[in-house]
């Protein structure tokens, strides 16, 4: 089987060191298009690194007016062709995961396309060898999944979509798939839960926000 | 006479200047001339990473798959830390300071000051006048040199180095128990063990790279029992978490013992056989009911219970711990308490059973073997010992009577410049304006100096004192060792030339050594003969490295001392025969009574302030505040607040409030956290000036390891209805506090 990504959350530590050596690509040179989030700073320190997740049937390449994104024969994804792109940004805003990222100087969107560069020589994706804990890993299905102890998951569900993703979510559940927007499977927080007046999101969140999740460079 | 009279110029020369590019800008198509393996310079895990060389400079790096330890991976220090090198901020020539303002100088012009200005001020005080304080960042050949070069090149006593900030509690009571001062188990046994307790070590953000052990043995159904005042990140992902008060760690580690002896699960015939102690030990800890632990540290009784049981049981285990139960003033009870619970039960010397200390510093481990320490000769030997000093002394060819004797730690060598007995100091490799506790003192210190000397390669918070401050390398300029904090020896390779006018620390110390006139025992050509005299000055000592070559560590990627013979490719595992290094062969159970911190909570200052680290800054932030994407992520130091204590004072997210000691005081922007104990507050240390949390921290020390207690002092917050908000990532442009407010 084909190698591809297998993200873990639990085991995010929050470094960024993905986000760090996702620069270094030679495609995207001094651009990340990794983020890491905090879940909520205020509660915990969890954190989720989120990559493109390369979908079967790709979201941005549905939406693109100019059929500017392909995929590989592996089922990468790729960055869009400069030649056709043409500056629209409906991937950006259309990605269920968020992903794609606009580079305002190029006029071009660009995302991760796995590190093609390095994988085309037999190298692993900058996150996944970076990563201290595994958290992002890069393998065979068959030889990552058992030494995990976590589900792999790739269906995802927002509201009425349902995507399937070549990048595998390990998931420490009986769950087939990821949901979002439907049955909530965490509690949500409670208005009293917290110091009155202050802001829904802590402000290390919005730092974040305001440096890497910026979908736009 | 070293005040720092014009603080905006220095910023505007020296920085800290934000950069995040290589040298010529982030170039897609390069064509790199060669690859350099070499190790990351910042923590004790010693990463391999490839350096990547075009046009003599370092424009890249690839990650080093075929080092065994990490196989590529790096935290986003390691990622970035090429970016330092041709970073701007360099300091590129020796620099004297004239009427407040640094000059630029010759080599020639700043040496012979230096030595002309030391030798005035020992012709007229003495010998010991002058005060020497090293660091642990070092490659071990300079930190062997920095011991041979204060006490051979100046004759001076006051010797010390900044591993005294950092790991000296966890080797005294390595010594004291184990007779050897080493991590016992090589970083292979963690998958192995069903157990871990990781006590007072947030590793996730400390030591990344070593979380792929941890979760190995996660994933081989391995459970984790973590100790920490914080729930951070490796607390998260743990199974039992005994968030405890800080500073109770004997209560914690007392009530595991008590349980693990209430059911009889230590190994009597491993204590009868092997250890010495026991009884009056045992004595000691019966009092330390899980009941009794818990009122004394906060942590439920049944989590400790649980705790004591889970690893009692277990056939295989394996406890470490680091700066959590280290920085206090009963850091060495702290860690022999943890080491009696490992020979009660006899998990030692076996694989995934046995017992590490977790080193700061890249080279925390190699810095304290060498003979840096204030009372340490080469090899681990004792200065104190007769015999050492008489091996030394021979392959030094010096006069016996010429070594001067026991030296002091660094904290009391800045006590006795405010008192004036220290008139001259030359420091390299740390920077104690931001690391000492209580800086406002630090600072004292250094203004009564009659002159003061700075090596570094960028100009530090504690630069800005020196008279003289000359240019030392980066890590990639020189070659040397390290032994990363499985005592394994790694080398690191040179892959440019020093950059601009700066010369390898070593050559800079062997210089004015020569100029004192000291110059028959400082011959070396490189790197490579300091290493080599080392071997043999190391040669029947603990840390034995006679046997270690370069060329061996190529070929082994590492060797772990003891490796005393060329035959021998190292001892990864210590204790693999019960033979431990004290005369008898036995292993020492202390008996430790709960003490508490110097300082507790009163009705003035009603919170315990404890401090620490940042995954995105690397100690005194030196280098690391340098470097933009670092900063972004942690652009300022705030101060972590339960959201209980702050509804009760009124405190928004993100509000700054005034943090006050009976030492100092510091405004940061509140994180309300559920994470942290209610009665406890957080602030990472990495920061100068304004943003100093040493600006509070309390100066007492450890009476064995004389480690400040950096990790519990009595504090309270106040109010001061700022709506000044955090320094935003985006938005932001300096490095400093005093750049931002400056605008630039």
């Amino acid at each position: 089987m084909q190698e591809t990504m297998f993200i873990d959350p639990q085991r995010c530590i929050g470094c960024r060191s993905c986000v760090a050596a996702c620069r270094e690509c030679s495609t995207h040179k001094g651009y990340s298009m990794i983020f890491v989030d905090y879940i909520d700073r205020a509660e915990t320190t969890a954190t989720m690194p989120t990559v493109c997740m390369h979908c079967v049937e790709p979201t941005c390449a549905l939406v693109c007016p100019a059929d500017a994104i392909k995929q590989n024969e592996d089922g990468v994804v790729m960055s869009a062709l400069k030649p056709r792109c043409l500056d629209c940004r409906n991937c950006v805003n259309a990605c269920p995961f968020g992903v794609p990222k606009y580079n305002s100087e190029m006029h071009l969107q660009m995302k991760c396309d796995m590190c093609f560069d390095r994988t085309s020589e037999g190298l692993k994706p900058m996150c996944a060898s970076v990563c201290p804990t595994g958290a992002i890993t890069f393998g065979k299905y068959e030889e990552v999944v058992p030494l995990r102890r976590t589900k792999p998951v790739n269906v995802h569900v927002f509201g009425n979509q349902k995507v399937e993703t070549k990048v595998y979510m390990m998931l420490p559940t009986n769950y087939d798939f990821v949901t979002v927007n439907g049955p909530v499977t965490f509690e949500p927080r409670s208005a009293t839960d917290r110091p009155a007046g202050a802001e829904p999101e802590s402000w290390i969140d919005t730092q974040v926000e305001e440096t890497d999740k910026s979908n736009e460079f | 006479m070293s005040k720092v009279q014009n603080l905006d110029e220095i910023l505007d020369r020296f920085g800290p200047h934000l950069h995040d590019a290589p040298a010529d800008g982030w170039l897609a198509d390069r064509k790199i001339d060669r690859v350099v393996p070499t190790h990351c310079p910042y923590c004790g895990v010693q990463c391999g990473i490839n350096l990547l060389v075009e046009n003599e400079k370092v424009v890249g790096f690839e990650p080093r798959y075929d080092f065994p330890v990490n196989e590529g991976r790096l935290c986003p220090k390691g990622v970035t830390a090429y970016l330092q090198i041709h970073h701007p901020d360099r300091l590129m020539h020796p620099l004297i300071k004239r009427n407040g303002h640094f000059e630029q100088a010759s080599w020639d012009e700043a040496l012979d000051l230096v030595v002309s200005k030391f030798k005035e001020i020992q012709a007229k005080y003495g010998k010991d006048s002058i005060g020497v304080y090293s660091g642990s960042s070092l490659t071990t050949e300079k930190t062997y040199l920095a011991g041979k070069f204060a006490r051979v090149g100046l004759g001076t006593r006051f010797v010390d180095y900044n591993g005294r900030l950092c790991m000296v509690s966890a080797a005294a009571g390595n010594n004291k128990a184990f007779g050897i001062d080493r991590a016992a188990n090589p970083w292979d046994d963690i998958p192995l063990a069903e157990v871990l307790i990781l006590a007072g070590t947030n590793c996730a953000e400390t030591f990344p790279v070593l979380n792929k052990y941890l979760w190995q043995q996660r994933d081989n159904g391995g459970t984790w029992i973590i100790v920490d005042p914080r729930e951070t990140a490796t607390a998260r992902q743990g199974d039992i978490h005994l968030q405890l008060k800080p500073g109770t760690d004997v209560a914690v580690a007392n009530g595991m013992l008590n349980v693990i002896l209430r059911e009889g699960l230590i190994d009597e015939n491993f204590i009868a056989a092997h250890t010495n102690d026991w009884d009056a030990t045992r004595g000691a800890i019966e009092k330390y009911t899980p009941d009794v632990a818990s009122q004394i540290s906060g942590v439920p009784a049944a989590k400790i219970e649980a705790a004591g049981l889970l690893y009692g049981r277990a056939k295989t285990g394996m406890i470490m711990h680091a700066r959590g139960i280290e920085h206090h003033t009963n850091g060495v009870d702290n860690v022999l308490s943890y080491i009696n619970i490992v020979l009660a039960t006899g998990k030692i010397g076996d694989p995934g059973r046995g017992y590490g200390t977790i080193t700061g510093q890249g080279n925390g481990q190699g810095g304290r073997e060498q003979g840096q320490k204030a009372d340490q000769l080469p090899g681990q030997r004792s200065i104190n010992d007769p015999e050492a000093r008489k091996y030394v002394c021979e392959v030094w060819g010096l006069p016996e009577e010429e070594l001067p004797q026991a030296g002091i730690s660094i904290v009391e060598m800045f006590q006795k410049m405010r008192e004036g007995e220290i008139k001259g100091f030359i420091s390299f490799c740390n920077n104690g304006m931001v690391s000492l506790p209580d800086i406002n003192n630090i600072r004292r210190s250094l203004e009564g100096l009659e002159f003061n000397v700075n090596i570094d390669f960028l100009l530090s918070e504690s630069s800005r004192y020196a008279d003289v401050i000359l240019p030392g390398t980066s890590w990639a300029e020189d070659d040397g060792v390290t032994a990363s904090s499985e005592a394994r020896v790694v080398k690191i390779n040179k892959a440019i030339d020093p950059v601009g006018d700066s010369r390898e620390d070593w050559w800079i110390l062997q210089e004015i050594a020569r100029r004192m006139g000291r110059g028959k025992y400082f011959n070396f050509k490189s790197a490579g003969e300091i290493f080599d005299e080392m071997r043999v000055a190391s040669k029947g000592g603990k840390a034995d490295y006679y046997g270690i070559t370069y060329e061996k560590i190529n070929r082994q990627n590492g060797v772990v001392w003891p490796c005393p013979t060329e035959e021998s490719t190292g001892t990864p595992r210590l204790f693999n025969d019960k033979k431990f290094y004290h005369p008898d062969g036995k292993a020492r159970f202390h008996p430790i009574e709960y003490k508490g911190p110097n300082e507790v909570p009163d009705d003035e200052y009603p919170m315990i302030l404890t401090s620490g680290r940042v995954v995105y800054q690397y100690l005194s932030g030196n280098q690391t505040r340098r470097i933009g994407f670092l900063v972004q992520q942690c652009p300022e130091p705030y101060v972590e607040i339960h959201p209980e204590t702050a509804v009760k004072m009124k405190i928004v997210d993100g509000e700054r409030v005034k943090v006050v000691s009976r030492r100092g005081e510091g405004v940061f922007p509140a994180l309300i956290v559920k994470t942290i104990r209610p009665d406890t507050i957080f602030i990472p240390y990495h920061w100068g000036e304004q943003l100093a949390v040493n600006q509070l921290t309390n100066p007492a020390l450890d009476p064995t390891s004389k480690i400040p207690e950096y990790k519990a002092c009595a504090a309270r917050i106040e109010k001061i209805h700022s709506r000044e908000l955090p320094l935003l990532g985006k938005g932001r442009q300096g490095a400093s506090l005093s750049e931002v407010r400056r605008g630039k």
